[in-house]
Order: C-alpha cells, then sequence, then structure tokens
C-alpha cells in the first residue's frame, strides 16, 4: 500500500536528466490528446512510446513495475471490466469499447507513474517554485507534509492494537465493525493533525515564509533536453493521431 | 542579518503569559537575565509553563492567543521582530525534519533567510560538523535513528548562526544512546559560547554537567535560581515487598516475530515467564524488539514463531480456553492483560476522563453500576478526581500517562505490559507511577516492563531480560 507512495531522495535514473516541469509539460500534452481521442489507436500508440520509457525511469524487473503500477492496472480492470459488462454494447463491439477504456486510462497515468519513479520530491518542489513560479509556502508546505504520511500507517497499526487492548472489538459484527473503524479513522486523523501543528511551528522557528524572499541551494537548470523532451512529446501525439487517422479509427470524443 | 551579532541577552521583568480560553495563568511573575554566552537549565514540573516560556523567547507565540503580562526582551526587542537571532529545537524530530536529505534539511533554514546559495553550502558543512554528524550531506532523513535525526534538526537550527539556541525537551523521545549523542552535539555547538543557550528539560542530572545554572519555574508563580553545586531532591523510591515467586500467569515459549515481507527477525525467538507478584524489566539497545515482544505477550500479536501460553489462573473463564492470547476476544483479553503504550494519546477512546475509566469494565462485562464505582475509586487513587470531566486529550504528558495506566488498571487485569512507561516524565510523575506499579506487585499481578530507564529497573523490576540472553537478578 504505501509502495506507490514512497518517498525518499530517488536514485538518479537516465530520465531524472529531464527536468520535472519539462516532464509535467509533457504529462499536459499527452494527456490532452488522450482527453479528446475516442478511439483505441491513439492511446495504444502513445501507451507503446511511455512503456518504452519504463527503463529509463529505472524500472526494468517486472516486480518494480508491479509495485508502482499495482493500483493503476487494478482500476485500469474494473473500468474495463464495468464497461463490458454493463455498457449498451454486445459482443467484440462491448470488449473494444472497454478496451478503448482500461488502454486510455493506463495511458494516461503511466506518465505519472514515471514522473514519480525518477523524480526526487525535493527537485520537483524546486523547479516548480523556481521556473512555474508555484508559492514556496504551498511547495514546500505539501513536501513536508508528504514525508509524515508513511508515518501514518505505523500509527493505524498502533492505535488498532491500542483499541483492542482497551477492549474494544467489532467481532463479526459489520456495523460495529464500521464504526471501530471510523473512530480508529478519528484518531489517527486528530494525531496526524497535532502532528501538523507540530510541523507547522517548527517550520516557523526556522523562518519558513517570513516575508523574506527565499533563496535556493540546489537551484533547478532547464537544459536544451528539456526541449527537446518536450517536443518529443507533441511529435508522439501528432504520430498518435495521424496513425489513427489512417486506420480510420479516429473520432474525437467531441464529435 | 542572521550571521554575526554575537550571543543574545535575554530579560524577562514580572513577564506572564495566559492561554486564551483558559483563567489560570500558564507562567507569571518571571524575572530573568541570561547574559550573552550563558548556558541554562530551565526546570520545573509538569505544567509549570517551561515550554510555553521558551515559545516566547522565540517568537512563536501569537499575541492574540492569549493575556500578556510584563516585559520579554532578546537583545532589547520583543522576540518577534529578533526571530533570525533564535534557533530552536523541539522534541520530536520527526515533525521537525521538512527536506528528504540530510544536507538538503540543513539548508533548509539559509534559504528561508534569503542566503545566497553559494554561502549555503559550506555554512551546511559547518552545521554538521558543529554537531558531529557523521553521515554526510546526501543521506536520506527517513532512514536515520532518532538520536540522529535531533542531532541534523540541531544543525538545521545552528546554521543560521543563531545568537540565542532554545531547545524544548530534545532527548525527552530518545533512547539514553541517542540522547546522549544530542547532547554531545549540544556540547560541541556552544563551546565557543558563540550562543547563548537556554534548554527547557526534566533530565536535570543530565544537564547538569552541560550548564552554567539552573532556574527553576514555580508552578503557583515566579521562578528561582538555583545556586552554582545544587543538585535535585534525590528521586522519591518505593518501599519495595519482597515477593516469592508466585504462580506462572504468561509464558513466551520460543516466541518470536518476523514482519511479513522481512528476511530479519523483528524479535529473535524468547523464552520469558511472568509470574505473580513478579516485575520483568526489559531493556537492551533500540531495535533488539523490545516493543514487539511487549506486544505478543499482550495478546495484541501473534508470534510468527514458537508460542505465547496463558496460565490456568488467567484462563479460567474464558470461552475457548484452548486459544491464545492473540485470538481472545478484546473484552477477554482486556480483563486478563492491561497494556499501556508508548503513547497515551492512541489508547484514549472517550471525550471524559470519567468515561475513559469505566469504559474497559463495561467493554469486558461489567455492570454499569460497578464500572462506575471502579472509575470513582481509580479516580481518587490517582488524584485524577478534579479532572474527572476534562477531555483526555487536553491534559498534560505526566496526567496523561497516569490515565492510561489507570485505563489498563480499570479492569483489573493479573498481568500489566508496560512500553516505557516512564518516557519523558517530569520527576514528581516518574515517582508516582513508580510508587503505583510497585502496589500493583503487591496486589499479586504480574509486570512486564519494556524501558531504557535504568532507574526503573532499579527500582521495581525482579528479573531483567535483556534480549537474547535472560539475566536473574534476585
Amino acid at each position: 500500500m504505501s509502495a506507490p507512495l514512497s518517498l525518499g531522495p530517488a536514485r538518479p535514473v537516465p530520465l531524472s536528466a529531464v527536468n520535472p516541469v519539462a516532464q509535467l509539460t509533457g504529462i499536459v500534452v499527452v494527456t490532452a490528446v488522450l482527453l479528446i481521442c475516442g478511439d483505441l489507436v491513439t492511446p495504444l500508440v502513445v501507451l507503446a512510446a511511455e512503456l518504452a520509457l519504463l527503463p529509463a525511469a529505472g524500472l526494468t524487473r517486472p516486480a518494480d513495475v508491479a509495485r508502482r503500477t499495482w493500483p493503476l492496472l487494478l482500476s485500469a480492470a474494473g473500468i474495463t471490466w464495468v464497461n463490458v459488462a454493463f455498457g449498451s454494447l454486445e459482443g467484440a463491439a462491448a470488449w473494444q469499447s472497454g478496451a478503448t477504456w482500461g488502454v486510455r486510462v493506463i495511458a494516461l497515468a503511466l506518465p505519472g507513474v514515471l514522473l514519480v519513479a525518477s523524480t526526487d520530491p525535493v527537485r520537483l518542489a524546486d523547479a516548480l517554485t523556481l521556473h512555474w513560479r508555484v508559492s514556496t509556502r504551498f511547495g514546500y508546505g505539501a513536501l513536508a507534509a508528504l514525508r509524515l504520511v508513511p508515518l501514518l500507517a505505523t500509527e493505524w497499526e498502533s492505535i488498532r492494537l491500542a483499541r483492542r487492548a482497551r477492549g474494544v472489538d467489532a467481532g463479526r459484527n459489520p456495523v460495529a465493525g464500521a464504526r471501530l473503524l471510523a473512530g480508529t479513522a478519528f484518531t489517527l486523523l486528530v494525531g496526524a493533525l497535532r502532528r501538523a501543528t507540530r510541523l507547522a511551528t517548527a517550520m516557523d522557528a526556522r523562518g519558513f515564509d517570513s516575508g523574506v524572499a527565499r533563496s535556493n541551494a540546489r537551484g533547478s537548470v532547464l537544459r536544451p533536453l528539456d526541449g527537446w523532451f518536450v517536443a518529443a512529446a507533441v511529435a508522439l501525439c501528432a504520430v498518435a493521431v495521424t496513425a489513427s487517422v489512417l486506420t480510420g479509427a479516429w473520432h474525437p470524443v467531441f464529435s | 542579518m542572521s550571521a554575526g551579532g554575537g550571543p543574545a541577552t535575554v530579560r524577562l521583568a514580572g513577564w506572564g503569559f495566559r492561554h486564551a480560553s483558559r483563567r489560570a495563568w500558564a507562567v507569571r511573575d518571571v524575572d530573568l537575565v541570561v547574559l550573552p554566552g550563558e548556558r541554562v537549565l530551565l526546570t520545573g514540573a509538569s505544567g509549570a509553563g517551561k515550554s510555553t516560556l521558551l515559545r516566547a523567547l522565540g517568537g512563536l507565540l501569537e499575541p492574540e492567543s492569549g493575556d500578556v503580562a510584563g516585559e520579554l526582551t532578546v537583545d532589547g526587542a520583543v522576540p518577534d521582530r529578533r526571530r533570525q537571532r533564535v534557533g530552536m529545537v523541539f522534541q520530536d524530530p520527526d515533525s521537525q525534519l521538512v527536506m528528504t536529505r540530510a544536507g538538503d534539511d540543513v539548508a533548509f533554514g539559509l534559504e528561508n533567510t534569503g542566503t545566497p546559495p553559494e554561502l549555503i553550502w559550506p555554512a551546511v558543512d559547518t552545521a554538521l560538523d558543529a554537531v558531529g554528524f557523521p553521515l554526510g550531506r546526501d543521506r536520506a532523513t527517513a532512514a536515520l535513528s532518532g538520536g540522529q535525526k535531533q542531532r541534523l534538526v540541531l544543525a538545521g537550527a545552528l546554521a543560521p548562526r543563531p545568537g540565542l539556541l532554545l531547545l524544548d525537551e530534545p532527548t525527552a523521545q530518545l533512547d539514553p544512546e541517542g540522547a546522549a549523542l544530542v547532547r554531545a552535539a549540544v556540547v560541541r555547538a556552544v563551546a565557543g559560547r558563540s550562543a547563548t543557550l537556554v534548554v527547557v528539560d526534566h533530565d536535570v542530572e543530565a544537564w547538569l554537567p552541560l550548564v552554567d545554572r539552573v532556574v527553576e519555574l514555580l508552578p503557583g508563580g515566579g521562578a528561582v535560581g538555583h545556586p552554582a553545586g545544587w543538585r535535585p531532591a534525590p528521586l522519591r523510591l518505593p518501599e519495595r515487598q519482597p515477593h516469592p515467586p508466585g504462580e506462572q500467569l504468561l509464558a513466551g515459549v520460543g516466541a518470536g516475530y518476523t514482519h511479513r515481507g522481512s528476511d530479519r527477525p523483528a524479535v529473535a525467538p524468547t523464552d520469558v515467564v511472568l509470574r505473580a507478584g513478579r516485575t520483568l524489566a526489559v531493556t537492551g539497545p533500540n531495535g533488539t524488539g523490545k516493543s514487539t515482544l511487549a506486544l505478543l505477550l499482550a495478546g495484541l500479536r501473534a508470534p510468527t514463531v514458537g508460542e505465547v501460553v496463558a496460565g490456568p489462573a488467567l484462563i479460567a473463564g474464558l470461552r475457548y480456553p484452548d486459544r491464545p492470547p492473540a485470538r481472545w476476544r478484546a473484552g477477554e483479553l482486556a480483563r486478563r492483560i492491561g497494556t499501556v503504550f508508548q503513547q497515551p494519546e492512541h489508547q484514549f477512546l472517550t471525550g471524559r476522563v470519567r468515561d475513559e475509566l469505566s469504559l474497559g469494565p463495561l467493554r469486558s462485562g461489567a455492570g454499569a453500576a460497578e464500572a462506575h464505582a471502579a472509575a470513582e475509586a481509580l479516580l481518587d487513587r490517582l488524584g485524577l478526581a478534579p479532572l474527572a470531566d476534562a477531555n483526555p486529550f487536553t491534559l498534560s504528558g505526566g496526567q496523561q500517562r497516569r490515565l492510561s495506566v489507570a485505563t489498563a488498571l480499570a479492569t483489573r487485569p493479573r498481568v500489566l505490559v508496560l512500553d516505557e512507561p516512564t518516557f519523558g516524565q517530569d520527576r514528581e510523575t516518574w515517582a508516582e507511577l513508580v510508587a503505583l506499579l510497585a502496589e500493583q506487585q503487591d496486589d499479586e499481578r504480574a509486570l512486564c516492563l519494556v524501558t531504557h530507564d535504568a532507574a526503573v529497573v532499579a527500582a521495581l523490576a525482579d528479573d531483567v531480560l535483556t534480549l537474547g540472553r535472560p539475566v536473574g537478578v534476585g
């Protein structure tokens, strides 16, 4: 559960050489095209290119790929199944519609997986605040908050055990089970808020967001490579749409 | 700006603070002067307002959050205007680190003051060296021990070269090894007297050799300075009655635990016996699985190797007596084995102290009248009666600790398992807790204490299990 969220200094992979804001721009381009297209060919071409990038993001072993993508694959499978089972179409047409949805979802979300796998979160915050003028309060505040996410899993377990020690369990009663779950979640939330308050105080004490213009120790540079990366994303979309039109599959969702 | 300026002067004259919505003053009538480069330990019972005073010095008390009396200045100005002259370290390292790499985190404070990048990295290296952080800039902060994290936090506070360094119980959440690391780092950091130091801590003995003088905040208001050579009164220890080993209540037989997906056991297979009227202390360095062993004995986790076996006195009345404690119903468990966790807050389930105490008995089958009588008795016994209607989450750390022990006692279990019950407690609370636990032992309960606190071991333990090698002490 925590693996897709895990956050730490990422080890550098070839894709890390591309600035996070260039990667985000690429994602915006690809996402726009995938949202417009309604066929199967376009997302298939995009998906093939994304899969070709997996090794550059350090995802070579199938186990690593699975660890990063299982929630995504699960939801894509779910969407495909819902479309096949409950869609208005029958037989092969139903399967094609389902597959289109599934492939689209994967092609839409995979760039996010590539970004997370290849990008150190601190570098992402640096790039966003320096190039896109995202407020430092938001950028580094979110970064600090994300650091606390893995702690929540440990805390959840200890709250659950503490309740059992107090004589509280649900037995086989689903209503009691739901109430217990809600209570545990509430205690977790209270704890998380208290910790967040402490973190905010500590950041205040270190002069965060005190009105002085912030400097950046690491910096974030845009290189020609970043321009080429965005150009490649645009070219990929052009190729995908052309292929779709030539095969006669193209039908945008707005038509 | 931040660099330069030398050590700061602190002056308080008749200073006091009252939190909005409270009737009593958190601190009042404090007169205190700390000279440049001086090192002062600020102590006092929990609830005497030490942390409030320290926050005020750091300029972190919002004016609208309460009423202020008297005057408080840092270098002759209100602390709010001296924020960049102050470095602060709090208790919990996890809620102070911001970045994912050690060096980036130390740089954070320098970035906030707008220091040019080319000056940041030399300052980061100086600060890391000043605290003796051995692991380099690129180390992931998440993978550090508590002591090393806190060292890093200290380096982050020192990097902007503050004139006033404020430490708020910086070692309260660390094991003795980590605490020693942090104190050593503080000694290195202030060796040149380039910063004035004010430390708030309960552990007076540990800081005495490192400070010039001790100032004690009094609970009723005011502060007294203790003369050089002053020592705190020795800890009050309860009178111990010797107990012959009673019947066996609970035992771990080669009990060990390995987390799923891990190839190294969290607890190696361990033999351990808890007997009526005896106290077993489980000690050992961090990472040997003391707390996990406590969870196995408490019936909260099932061992992955070996077993945990309950004795006849504990099994009596169970619906399925053949099942191990980890599979008992929660109500049955709470009546037989009481557990006190390291974080008292995790255990609280209600909005009132009184309800908190009657909840366990109600859940484990006692009638309402019986449960309330038990709650009232415990309230009186533990001095919590004046707080009966307070919300458990609003109590002070010491009061919360007493309440969490009381909730475990409310169901009258024969076995008590406690994880670091004396962590971060002031001397008064410490003595109360030890007396309370000694009483449980006299009542023929079996106690299992997981602890780093050598004084608790000396005061209570009949047997000591240093994980891996059991040693009897009489």
